[in-house]
């Protein structure tokens, strides 16, 4: 498989008042062709800032400092405006944790479908109307795509007239209208009943399937990643604490944090036993020193822990953030 | 929103509506001084034709047959007679009405199309020196008092400059046959286009004044919800989707941030009535806000009831529209 | 019941909040300048007979229209100039601040007195005393300030009560719908159900209770309409519907002076810039206080 997306040494800051904040420190990541790679942490992990950056979609007073992003072969931080713009929603496409606040409410769902082709079909005809025709039958599909029912009937209707699921349905319709060569979901089911979770989870992963496009699943729920993602990322405080093929990850954690997430979470596996939540907070992310992040709240931690943990191998095709890794084993 | 819902709002602005006329009908039964008195003035007149005067205006019957005498009355438009003018109070306001709207109107034109440009400007760039002018200008706005504002005007524009006109409608060489009442659109159907320009210099100085607290406020609207709607999820998803910049802000931002601006605007016009004696005042603009005042000064009681009252109710009826309007911008909001 | 007994359970430090917002209000420099500008304006109108150089009714012929003192023809003694009747511009205007703040105060006290107690009774009995004021309230909203205020000047007469009283009518529905709403939302939390639920008598919970916890967007109001109250006293004043002559007053001086703005314009311009100053050290200094104690609604 080749790489579709590669990203290194990514330093995104923001200025608040009570200081710089680095939400992402150093991330750096791949994702190939089709492939499905999870992204998971807290809130405030960094996670949702990462792949805004990629999007180009930091916003003020926030900014990508450092580092590259390879997107195709082209590094994204170079393009102009005009041709990231044109990147967005084209070979990079994003839904957001709420379909109710991500559409907008003062437009027709069949507005904001058009508006996407129009901005990016070049395949689209010229003449007036042929091109609107063109452009309601690819709306058409799309939602019919995405499981609405009776689609033509609404397209006419406000966002707000949908149930939840549907409407997430019809927000993953317009970031796929214009077939993404990468789909970054940011919590796709978290706005959502579970039972309808199972639903969205299970379409993201037929679409990918179909079109053959790559998937960035960000989420905090490692039952989502087991089972819908190839690999699996772990983030910490800004950094890539741990990474690698989601079964190994899941299966036999090589960090700390990693094996923390997953002993707060229930699973068959190991019913009966109790769960047992990471004690202590996120780290202020203001004027950290340069330590291992998880030291504070880590249960293996040592004093030799507080220096700067770079990033190891950890096996093939896995990497971890600790320096006490072979011990986890 | 459906004919019905529609039907049951405007029911309710009924007891509104009739609280309103109470109080009108009020304030002048309250008033010291003999309404007979006041009318016959320095003519003498005899018991008898004061007791017939008296019959006429309905004073003998008690306080509550007046106000309903009053109301019937008002609903057919009749509101007595205009001792001053020997005529009709309606007549009398109806001849002044035209010169008020088209000053307002061209007033609220103006707030709007220099507000929402310059709201959405001070929101997109927020904490840029254009948008700390903007903040300067719409406290000044609101803090400036109207009278004192359009006399600096005329001194500066008028008397310094003498690029505009003191005061008044239209010079009086360019008189032009009176169709509608306002002279914008009778100078076009006269087909005197150097009397419509002649009719919009008399307008420039009192539209200016009348909008400013207007505009002021109807741009700090703006931008801060500009600002509110441009920080939503649905901003960062449209630009997720690769639309242009243009778009974003045009279609996906403006359209749910003028859905306050808009209602506002429609409250503030209610205000802009009030302005309108002030303005009228200053410009000697021959509308209805002068005709007030110049009536409290005379005394003539009714016609000054009758304007109260058309205020009032226009004022409702603004606040009204400004709901079915914030109804039917908003898609998510049913009545 | 005694007070002491509830004190546990009564207004959640309500003081130490109060304290840490006016720290806030502090560090906003510009608003505490317009602070201190108001508070000038305040000084100057309760000194007015200290201060001002001249009798600001004392007309002198010889001085009709002496321009200000550093133009030609002017008199250091007479700063600002004299007007249509020869009288002291300046020593007017430290007068007219009298009838501006007094006004302004009075209105504002009255408004915000009647519209606490009605917004209090609304918002806590609800049923018929909220419909009947929530009535009321409707009908004086459905007329334009000024109209209204023009009306009752026409109906009452001039009189420096009589303005108060004109604007007072309609001014106290603006705290009481604040009161009313902010009464709503405190009746339910859980310190004033405590208080309930020992035996706190309805007069009890909403001076001791509610009041002190919602007095904040209510001063932050007041405050703000405080501005609008004088721009309206002095409308009135300029439609010759205010204070009578010769009692100075800002709004009628720059009437007065319309009739010389061909070739006397500081007649007009200098009361017509004391109201702005005021009105905008007023605005300035309450969206300061807004941002300190209700930033809810700062932008």
């Amino acid at each position: 498989m080749t790489v579709l997306l590669e990203v290194s040494n990514l330093h995104t800051e923001f200025h608040a008042r009570a200081g710089l904040v680095r939400a992402v420190d150093g991330v750096s990541l791949k994702v190939s062709r089709g492939e499905c790679l999870g992204v998971v942490g807290e809130s405030g992990s960094g996670k949702s800032v990462t792949f805004s950056s990629v999007m180009g979609l930091v916003r003020s007073p926030g900014q990508v400092t450092q580092g590259a992003i390879f997107f195709d072969g082209r590094n994204l931080r170079d393009l102009s405006r005009e041709e990231m713009r044109a990147i967005r929603g084209r070979d990079i496409a994003m839904t957001m944790q709420d379909a109710l606040t991500a559409l907008n409410p003062a437009l027709t769902v069949g507005e904001q479908l058009a508006e996407v082709l129009e901005a990016h079909d070049e395949t689209l005809p010229t003449g007036r109307t042929a091109r609107r025709t063109a452009i309601r039958d690819r709306s058409v599909e799309m939602l019919g795509l995405v499981g609405i029912p009776s689609p033509e009937a609404r397209l006419r209707q406000y966002p707000h007239e949908f149930s939840g699921g549907m409407r997430q349905r019809i927000m993953i319709a317009i970031a796929l209208a214009c077939r993404p060569k990468l789909l970054i979901a940011d919590e796709p089911t978290t706005a959502l009943d579970v039972t309808i979770q199972a639903q969205v989870l299970e379409l993201i992963s037929d679409i990918r399937a179909r079109l053959g496009m790559a998937v960035v699943l960000i989420t905090h729920d490692l039952g989502v990643v087991a089972e819908h993602c190839d690999r699996v990322m772990v983030m910490y405080a800004g950094q890539v604490v741990e990474e690698g093929p989601t079964d190994q990850v899941i299966g036999a954690p090589c960090h700390p944090y990693t094996r923390g997430l997953l002993a707060s979470i229930p699973r068959p596996a190991l019913r009966g036993q109790p769960l047992t939540p990471i004690m202590g907070q996120v780290p202020d992310l203001v004027g950290l020193p340069p330590q291992c992040r998880f030291h504070s709240r880590c249960p293996l931690a040592q004093p030799q822990c507080l220096v700067e943990v770079p990033m190891r191998d950890a096996g093939p095709g896995r990497r971890s953030r600790c320096l006490r890794l072979e011990e986890m084993a | 929103m459906s004919l019905g819902k529609l039907l049951e709002r405007l029911i309710q602005l009924i007891p509104v509506l009739l609280g309103v006329s109470l109080i009108v009908f009020v304030m002048l039964a309250l008033t010291p001084g003999d309404p007979v008195q006041i009318m016959v003035g320095e003519q003498a007149i005899t018991p008898e034709q004061e007791a017939e005067l008296r019959r006429d205006l309905g004073l003998d019957r008690p306080m509550v047959e007046r106000f309903f005498l009053f109301i019937a009355n008002a609903v057919q438009f009749d509101f007595g007679q205009s001792f001053y003018h020997g005529r009709p109070v309606a007549d009398v306001i109806a001849e002044r009405l035209p010169a008020t709207i088209e000053l307002s109107l061209v007033a609220l034109i103006v707030a709007l199309a220099t507000a929402i440009p310059l709201g959405v400007l001070a929101a997109i760039r927020k904490n840029s020196i254009f948008d700390r002018l903007a903040t300067v200008g719409s406290l000044l706005g609101v803090s400036l008092p109207g009278f004192w504002f359009g006399i600096l005007l005329i001194m500066l524009f008028a008397v310094h400059l003498q690029i505009l006109p003191v005061s008044g409608r239209i010079g009086y060489a360019s008189e032009v046959p009176t169709v509608t009442g306002f002279l914008l659109i009778d100078t076009l159907l006269a087909g005197d286009f150097a009397a419509f320009g002649e009719a919009l210099r008399y307008l420039i100085l009192p539209a200016i004044t009348l909008g400013l607290p207007m505009t002021a406020i109807l741009m700090r609207v703006t931008r801060a919800s500009m600002l509110e709607v441009m920080r939503q999820d649905y901003i960062t998803f449209a630009e997720a989707k690769g639309l242009s910049h243009r778009r974003v802000i045009f279609r996906h931002a403006l359209k749910n941030a003028l859905i306050p601006t808009v209602s506002v605007a429609a409250i503030e016009t209610g205000s802009l009535l009030g302005g309108n004696m002030i303005v009228e005042t200053v410009f000697g603009w021959p509308g209805l806000g002068r005709l007030v005042v110049e009536s409290i000064f005379l005394r003539n009681y009714p016609l000054v009831q009758a304007a109260v009252l058309l205020y009032a109710i226009t004022y409702v009826l603004l606040n009204f529209v400004a709901d079915i309007l914030y109804t039917v911008l908003n898609p998510r909001v049913k009545l | 019941m005694t007070d002491a007994a509830l004190a546990p359970t009564s207004a959640p430090a309500a003081d130490s909040l109060f304290r840490r917002n006016l720290r806030e209000f502090r560090r906003n420099r510009l608003a505490v300048a317009s602070a201190l500008v108001v508070l000038l304006f305040v000084v100057m109108a309760v000194a007015a007979p200290l201060i001002a150089p001249q009798d600001p009714n004392a007309t002198d012929l010889f001085r009709r229209l002496q321009p200000p003192a550093w133009i030609e023809g002017g008199d250091w003694a007479f700063p600002l100039g004299c007007d249509g009747l020869g009288r002291d511009i300046l020593s007017r205007i430290i007068y007219g601040a009298r009838i501006s703040i007094f006004i302004g105060i009075a209105v504002i006290l009255l408004a915000t007195g009647v519209g606490i107690l009605a917004g209090l009774a609304a918002g806590y009995f609800r049923g018929w005393v909220d419909v009947v004021i929530g009535r009321i309230v409707d009908i004086l909203l459905g007329f334009p300030y000024l109209i209204f205020a023009i009306g009752l000047m026409a109906m009452m007469g001039p009189g420096l009560v009589n303005i108060v009283l004109a604007l007072a009518y309609k001014e106290w529905v603006i705290p009481c719908r604040v009161v009313r709403g902010e009464t709503l939302a405190v009746r339910e939390l859980e310190y004033v159900e405590a208080a309930r639920a020992l035996g706190a008598g309805p007069r009890h919970i909403m001076w001791r209770e509610i009041l002190p916890n919602i007095l904040s967007p209510v001063i932050v109001v007041s405050t703000i309409r405080m501005a609008n109250v004088i721009i309206l006293e002095a409308s009135l004043s300029f439609l010759g519907l205010g204070v009578q002559p010769p009692t100075a007053s800002w709004g009628s001086m720059v009437s007065d002076g319309r009739a010389f703005i061909l070739e006397s314009w500081w007649v007009s311009t200098f009361p017509g810039l004391a109201i702005l100053l005021l009105v905008l050290a007023i605005n300035v200094a309450s969206q300061g206080l807004r941002d300190a104690f209700d930033p809810r609604f700062s932008e």
